[in-house]
């Protein structure tokens, strides 16, 4: 095998190397060279890691984060958060190709050699030096076994030629001679394809960019606001842009992504979204998703409507259109803003996602910003045993919404809530969540739902509790029926107990029961029945705000007061409405806001690109599969008979053979060649071998 | 005794490739061609037409592998025999406990856990036979290495069947998470080595082979124990396309062979080392073998990588919008790419043979492996599926 290569490459290099030549050849030389090539396929393999290691074409912050101002200046020098695009990357596959191409220009002839020549001009010695060889004597005239030797030749599937020179006859033999052209494709197919990605490739808009043929936009404004100088024209080059589509909604443009800014891409056409499908797993996972698109385009008569989804695009103009991702596409969202300070009317807000609305709820200001909407939350059930698929493991919690409070300072707090009730172990509650920080879990305030499965009751309590002459009244009430109770008939001190009891409230109120406790501690502190005493206290906080539920469970039911009886989801009810009204003290919000309606709009993420040299490319990895399993599995084999005449008329017969590229397998097919020869050549002695 | 030069020539034609097929050659093709009628006579609903082409492409390549390498038909006759008979017993997911069969032999599970005992045991024999010098052995590790290969490709294969029991349409074809695939390449990487070892007819490289395939098992159990990675999760849509089906598949037999090739290289290394009038030299391989194949199963590699990137590249273009995106996978399909390319040259034009280039298989396969799994674990990407 060895001598191939050497007969196409390095051999003929050093070759040349023996007689003077100007530089250019010498360059030729070098950049045509297999050791050239092998450095650089090397080289090209490390400069890949790099871009694979350092994630590109991240934010340029993160990357300053990542490494300091002092070495996110050196990479970007580098242009390492972009690798691919990097003119030294560029350069280094140029120079991949151009080595490529200068071989395959410089072993063409060659290779065109070993395809066209027989060789019919071999000589004798170089014949019986191949390992492969076998000589006779046959008592046949040279005619009649030149036809023997042919026949056997042509019946093993070799072409071919047949040369006099002065006595000697010489046929020579050659098959699977398209391995040289697997030499060939796969080379060629390189540089196609290299020339196809290079069209494809970013370097164009990095040349029109140089020449300050536009400016990267870094800020974030409305389509129709961004200056002319950073907008692309239709159908320039190859790109590949992102958009988002509300549905029912159109774009004719498109933006893409550049370093740390955009570039708007413009549309030859227009792009309808009429509507977008989404369908899902049991397990809530997105299965799959599609839009359906019209495409509007003076050149059409007829506006093109098709849909498309992940996997299946749609190709328009040398555009192909992807389904790419999806997002809200402002769905329209009608609220009920509960008051938590006590004051003021509970208010209804009409708004969207992505919208921002004042709000004034009870003398405080602050600014709704709705950044999400799920239309459903699809929860494994943890009772459900560990299994996939079974639909019956999944609950769907139904809607829920995200939103951000800002106040006038700009201080943001940011919520979570669900439109309809969740169950936890049988029993109902408004979840509405908010947390600390971006990167805290939401901590999820459980509201109780009341037998009309709403938040109207726990609301009208905590507004109770708020209203003094209700809490005066109620403390009353309890206070005389303990002391009833533990048979103490003593009025100021039923006063003084009611009086804490009203301040527990307040305290309740402001900071939950923790603070509560303290303060309590605090003061039984020292005395001989503390114990006791705080008993008695809680009791009478307890019987206080029992008092209060008994009275809005009245009204609601219109039983008298002194004959009312609550069951016990109502007792309950009143146990968690109690934890509820705690944990609002640390809620934060001076509102609670409530979705009572939405009507749900989604947006679809398109991804448009244009590849005018991607057929170039296909082209050229067709070229490089056949080239690559020519290379690989089909060898060259030649075979040679020379017939010299003999003095008694018989004919001294010489066959050889080789196969270069698996001498292995070729000694089996030489000797069933040679034995076919044996059968029909009449010969009274077998000639030294 | 012929005279005329036409005699001649029908007298030493050589028979042609249909002249050369034997009786058990057409009953294959037969026993092929029936059962893809069958398969479309029941799945034809089910497929789209890239799937009917890619049937009848697996049926021809099937037919092709059993002419080629005639132990290909037993083995594909048995591992479908079997895989029906699984599928045959398995209505529900439930017949996975209730059913013998199922239970303790051809439901995906037991099947790949059966694979997973063999493989090792196929390593051991094997090692007993280096030593040894035991001819018996070894062929019982031919034996158990065929056995191990016919396991995990029913367990696949029953898989498949198994996804599509589960609710809300999930079913896939089992190439597409990291679990699935390391079976995938378990049986691939066997199945070209068998073929190799027949073709050279010597079994004094399965030790070396086997150790690969028994370390891949090794994080297979790893990851089906610790992580539960046998769970049936469903695809993310940018998977569920049929470029799936050829694309990893061929991916693998790349893997496959590169693997193959760097363990002989650790072979080539040792024998090098071995005197040649030492016992050792007549057990192990020759240089000469060790050579030989090594080359060939880079150049097969090589040549299915090259038709995997390519998929690859044609199947991004659909679902990604790009059919290059210097994506970490990508890019370091690409290094692999290249690296052997590099391996070629030297070894074909430059004639380089010997201890440089059974390093160089041997540093490809790190290489490879990160390819195959570090950009998984370290980095992330478009391709970030199929994460550890
Ligand atoms: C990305 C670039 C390249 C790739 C992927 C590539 C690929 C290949 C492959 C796969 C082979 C077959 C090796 C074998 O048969 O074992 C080969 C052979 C060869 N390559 Fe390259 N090659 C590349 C660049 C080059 C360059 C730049 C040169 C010029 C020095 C070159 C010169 C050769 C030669 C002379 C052969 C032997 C062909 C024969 O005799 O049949 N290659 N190449």
């Amino acid at each position: 095998m060895a001598q191939t290569a050497a007969s196409l490459t390095a051999g003929q290099t050093s070759a040349r190397g023996e007689n003077r030549k100007g530089l250019g050849a010498i360059w030729l030389e070098f950049l045509g060279s297999m050791n050239l090539a092998i450095s650089l396929l090397v080289v090209v393999s490390i400069a890949s890691v790099i871009g694979t290691v350092l994630p590109q074409n991240q934010a340029y912050t993160d990357y300053l984060i990542q490494f300091g101002p002092f070495w996110f200046e050196v990479f970007r020098a580098l242009n390492l958060y972009d690798v691919y695009s990097a003119w030294w990357f560029m350069a280094i596959m140029g120079f991949l190709v151009l080595s490529t191409s200068v071989c395959v220009s410089r072993h063409t002839p060659a290779v065109w050699r070993e395809i066209t020549r027989y060789r019919t001009h071999v000589r004798e010695q170089s014949l019986r030096a191949l390992s492969q060889h076998r000589a006779w004597q046959s008592a046949d005239d040279p005619a009649r076994v030149g036809e023997v030797a042919e026949a056997a030749f042509a019946g093993h599937g070799f072409r071919v030629r047949q040369e006099t020179r002065g006595q000697a006859t010489i046929i020579a033999g050659m098959k699977g001679r398209a391995t040289r052209l697997g030499y060939l494709f796969t080379h060629l197919a390189v540089v196609i394809i290299a020339i196809g990605a290079l069209a494809d490739g970013n370097i164009n808009l990095k040349i029109k960019e140089m020449l300050g043929e536009f400016v990267i936009e870094t800020r974030d404004l409305p389509v129709s606001q961004i200056p002319q100088q950073s907008w692309l024209p239709a159908e320039s080059g190859s790109f590949r842009a992102n958009v988002t589509i509300p549905e029912g909604s159109f774009t004719n443009v498109a933006f893409l992504q550049v370093r740390d800014g955009y570039l708007v891409q413009s549309l030859p056409f227009r792009i309808d979204v009429e509507d977008f499908h989404i369908d899902h797993y049991p397990n809530g996972m997105p299965k799959s998703y599609s839009s359906d698109l019209v495409i509007r385009d003076p050149a059409l008569d007829e506006p093109i409507r098709e849909t498309i989804s992940v996997n299946h695009p749609l190709t328009y103009r040398g555009h192909t259109i992807y389904q790419a991702s999806f997002t809200d596409g402002g769905t329209k969202l009608n609220l009920t803003a509960h008051p938590l300070t006590g004051r003021g009317q509970a208010q209804s807000i009409a708004t969207h996602v992505f919208e921002d609305t004042p709000l004034t709820v009870a003398g405080a200001s602050r600014t709704l910003e709705v950044d999400d909407f799920q239309f459903f939350n699809v929860n494994r059930d943890p009772r459900a045993v560990e299994r996939v698929g079974a639909a019956d493991e999944f609950t769907n919690v139904g809607p829920s919404f995200n939103y951000t409070l800002r106040d006038d300072a700009g201080q943001a707090q940011a919520f979570h809530s669900y439109m309809a009730p969740v169950e936890i172990d049988g029993h109902w509650y408004y979840l509405h969540g908010t947390r600390s920080a971006p990167d805290q879990p939401f901590e999820y305030l459980h509201i109780p739902a009341d037998d009309s499965a709403s938040m109207a009751t726990f609301m009208r309590f905590y507004q109770a509790l708020h209203d003094r002459s209700r809490v005066d009244a109620a403390s009353t009430r309890a206070s005389e029926r303990m002391l009833r109770q533990m048979g103490i008939a003593n009025p100021d001190l039923g006063v003084r107990v009611a009086a804490t009891a009203n301040e527990m409230v307040t305290t309740l109120l402001d900071d939950g029961f923790g603070e509560v406790n303290a303060q309590l501690e605090g003061r039984v502190a020292g005395s001989a029945r503390s114990a006791m005493l705080l008993d008695f206290s809680r009791a009478v906080l307890q019987g206080t705000l029992f008092e209060i539920y008994r009275e809005i469970k009245a009204e609601q039911t219109g039983v008298a007061l002194d004959r009312i009886q609550l069951n016990n989801d109502q007792q309950r009810f009143f146990e968690d409405a109690m934890n509820a009204v705690s944990a609002v003290a640390d809620y934060g919000a001076p509102v609670l806001l409530e979705l009572d309606h939405f009507n749900h709009r989604q947006a679809t993420g398109l991804q448009i690109t244009r590849a005018p040299g991607k057929n170039v490319v296909y082209a050229g990895c067709a070229l490089l599969v056949v080239g690559v399993f020519l290379l690989f599995y089909v060898s060259q084999r030649r075979v040679w008979a020379m017939l010299s005449p003999r003095s008694d008329g018989g004919t001294d017969l010489l066959v050889a053979g080789t196969n270069q590229r698996r001498p292995e397998l070729f000694e089996a097919e030489f000797t069933t060649l040679t034995d076919a020869l044996d059968k029909h050549l009449r010969q009274p002695n077998e000639g030294s071998k | 005794m012929a005279t005329s030069r036409e005699e001649l020539l029908r007298e030493m034609r050589q028979p042609s490739l249909w002249q050369r097929l034997s009786a058990a050659d057409w009953a294959w093709l037969g026993l092929v061609a029936l059962a893809t009628v069958a398969t479309y006579a029941v799945l034809w609903e089910a497929m789209n037409h890239y799937e009917v082409v890619i049937t009848a492409f697996t049926a021809a390549t099937m037919v092709g592998l059993g002419w080629h390498w005639s132990a290909a038909k037993t083995y594909m006759t048995l591992v479908c025999a079997l895989s029906l008979l699984a599928i045959s017993r398995y209505p529900e997911l439930a017949a996975a406990q209730n059913d013998f069969f199922l239970r303790y032999l051809l439901s995906s599970q037991s099947a790949i856990m059966w694979m997973s005992a063999l493989f090792p045991a196929a390593t051991l024999t094997y090692g007993v036979a280096l030593a040894s010098g035991h001819a018996f052995t070894a062929r019982v590790g031919t034996a158990l290495t065929w056995a191990g290969a016919a396991a995990g490709l029913i367990g696949l294969l029953v898989r498949w069947h198994e996804t599509h029991l589960y609710a809300g349409g999930i079913g896939y074809i089992p190439v597409s998470n990291l679990y699935e695939v390391f079976v995938l390449f378990a049986v691939i990487t066997a199945l070209i080595y068998l073929y190799y070892e027949a073709a050279q007819n010597t079994r004094s490289m399965g030790f070396f082979v086997l150790l690969i395939i028994s370390a891949s098992i090794g994080f297979l159990l790893w990851y089906h124990f610790e992580r539960e990675a046998y769970q049936i999760e469903p695809l993310v849509p940018a998977l569920n396309s049929y470029w799936m089906k050829i694309h990893v598949p061929t991916n693998f037999i790349g893997y496959g062979c590169f693997a193959i090739a760097a363990m002989l290289g650790v072979a080539y290394l040792i024998r090098a080392r071995v005197a040649d009038d030492s016992p050792w030299a007549a057990r192990l391989p020759t240089l000469k073998q060790i050579d030989e194949v090594s080359y060939r199963t880079i150049a097969l590699g090589f040549a299915f990588f090259t038709v995997a990137t390519i998929l690859g590249a044609l199947w991004a273009a659909e679902a990604w919008g790009r059919y290059w995106s210097w994506d970490p996978k990508e890019s370091w399909a690409l290094i692999v790419w290249l690296n052997y390319a590099g391996w070629l040259h030297l070894r074909y034009t430059k004639g380089l043979r010997g201890k440089p280039m059974a390093w160089w298989a041997i540093v490809g396969l790190f290489v490879t492996t990160f390819a195959f799994l570090g950009v998984n674990m370290f980095l992330s990407g478009l391709h970030s599926y199929g994460e550890l």
